[in-house]
């Protein structure tokens, strides 16, 4: 599913946070977007699935198209958006609630499941994220034994379950030691055959080893938008060039 | 912003331009001693090299050193990378220039089999491309590598029409001339072997300041 950027202007109030944005991500592609802090980068991706709609005095001006729809037509109904379009944050976040339970929460509301159908989308989702062999006679404990790692690996297998089409993923490692890391961006390149992916990150050394195209913002602008390898060796911008290099600031 | 990195960047430079200052001298001397019929600058070139091979390990321990510890992105990538690259090509070159000493050797007690007219024209051209190559290195300079790049055929030309003389005009018709002319038939090629790693860094550089691969004619 491609998603379309459109003149995206966002205000907080009189801030200005994003500055006619205009970008296609591709479908079944990571795309990284990367940035300095407050540059609009964690905004762009909430508007996404609608997530900035929670924040006071937020105002948008042009389009998302995601599959040909815009998301913020009167006729979109966020739960359904949100379905399609899932989040994973910074520190995971799972529900206090035992491992079976955390993954089978979304599609109880979702849809009307009989046990059978949840244990086995349970299962199928844990093993998507490679969680399956390790939690199988484990499904009843809390979601709080598990480490970081799992945790934000179960918050990925609970936006699995609802079968979404696009994962947003704000910082996804951030709270993470470097191997886990490591198995989370394996993850990510496991995940992409299935889904679109939109990551912010602030690691570039992340950008540029899990995503297909990068997007650099600055001061609510998207200054470049392109292929990573070249945006990465041969960025068109001094701004994207002076920002990958260190110099920015 | 003035970063560490960009402290380290520079030493990498200073390196790399004393290293190629070594290889045009061993160029220069090896012409020299070729024009002198001098056994001692030749031998001099040829002690010259192993400062120059440890150079060469010391400039690419360097440049692994900075993409492992810095994982440099954009113009520091290219800058490290074509660093890498034009290190391996300088070292070939100073090379080339020992070669060149050791045929200077072989013909130094023998009776010139010719005038020399077209291997110093070769020679001329092979330093200057040398010099022009680094040149644009220092001055990050497009248009002085593109004319580095231009130069070539001209090399290619000399060397061609060299090769046709010696074998044409002499080992063809007079077998004894061979001991004589294979040598200065190795003299071009190595000279000609020169203006190439020249061409070859004159490319990188175009890489390096604009991001363009013109190697192999990729445009």
């Amino acid at each position: 599913m491609n998603i379309q950027v459109d003149n995206l202007n966002l205000w907080y109030g009189d801030f200005h946070a994003l500055i006619n944005v205009n970008a296609a991500f591709t479908e079944k592609q990571i795309t990284a977007i990367i940035g300095p802090s407050g540059c609009g980068k964690s905004t762009l991706l909430r508007t996404f699935n609608r997530m900035n709609d929670l924040i006071e005095g937020v105002r948008t001006s042009g389009q998302i198209l995601i599959d040909n729809e815009n998301i913020f037509g009167p006729e979109t109904d966020l739960v359904t958006l949100r379905k399609k379009v899932g989040m994973v944050f910074q520190r995971p976040n799972p529900f206090p609630l035992s491992i079976y339970e955390n993954i089978a929460f979304g599609l109880k509301i979702h849809s009307s499941v009989n046990r059978n159908m949840l244990d086995e989308a349970v299962q199928l989702s844990l093993q998507q994220v490679d969680l399956w062999d390790e939690l199988k006679d484990k499904l009843k404990k809390s979601a709080f034994s598990l480490s970081l790692e799992q945790r934000q690996r179960l918050c990925i297998a609970r936006l699995i379950a609802v079968k979404p089409e696009v994962l947003l993923m704000d910082e996804p490692c951030s709270a993470l030691d470097p191997q886990a890391t490591a198995r989370i961006e394996e993850l990510m390149r496991e995940l992409k055959r299935n889904y679109t992916i939109i990551i912010v990150t602030h690691n570039m050394q992340q950008a540029a080893r899990v995503s297909d195209e990068t997007g650099f913002m600055l001061l609510g602008e998207l200054i470049e938008f392109g292929k990573t390898e070249e945006i990465f060796t041969t960025p068109k911008d001094k701004r994207t060039e002076d920002y990958i290099t260190g110099r920015y600031g | 912003m003035e970063r560490h990195f960009d402290e380290e960047l520079k030493d990498l430079r200073k390196d790399i331009l004393k290293m190629s200052d070594l290889a045009r001298e061993s160029i220069a001397k090896s012409v020299e001693a070729l024009k002198n019929r001098d056994k001692a600058q030749a031998q001099n070139v040829i002690d010259a090299d192993s400062k120059i091979d440890e150079m060469e390990l010391v400039i690419d321990e360097k440049c692994i050193d900075l993409l492992a510890r810095y994982q440099p992105m954009a113009k520091d990538l290219r800058f490290v990378t074509t660093g890498i690259k034009i290190n391996a090509d300088i070292e070939r070159i100073a090379d080339l220039a020992v070669d060149i000493a050791q045929r200077v050797l072989e013909l130094a007690d023998k009776p010139l089999l010719k005038p020399l007219i077209d291997i110093p024209k070769l020679s001329e051209v092979a330093q200057n491309m040398v010099r022009e190559a680094i040149d644009s290195f220092i001055k990050k300079d497009v248009a002085l590598a593109n004319k580095v790049v231009a130069s070539d055929t001209e090399a290619d030309n000399l060397r061609n029409s060299i090769c046709t003389e010696l074998t044409n005009d002499y080992m063809s018709h007079d077998i004894s001339t061979v001991t004589r002319a294979v040598p200065l038939l190795l003299i071009a090629r190595h000279l000609e072997r020169i203006c190439d790693h020249a061409t070859n860094i004159a490319e990188d550089i175009i890489y390096m300041v604009e991001g363009k691969t013109v190697k192999h004619h990729h445009e």
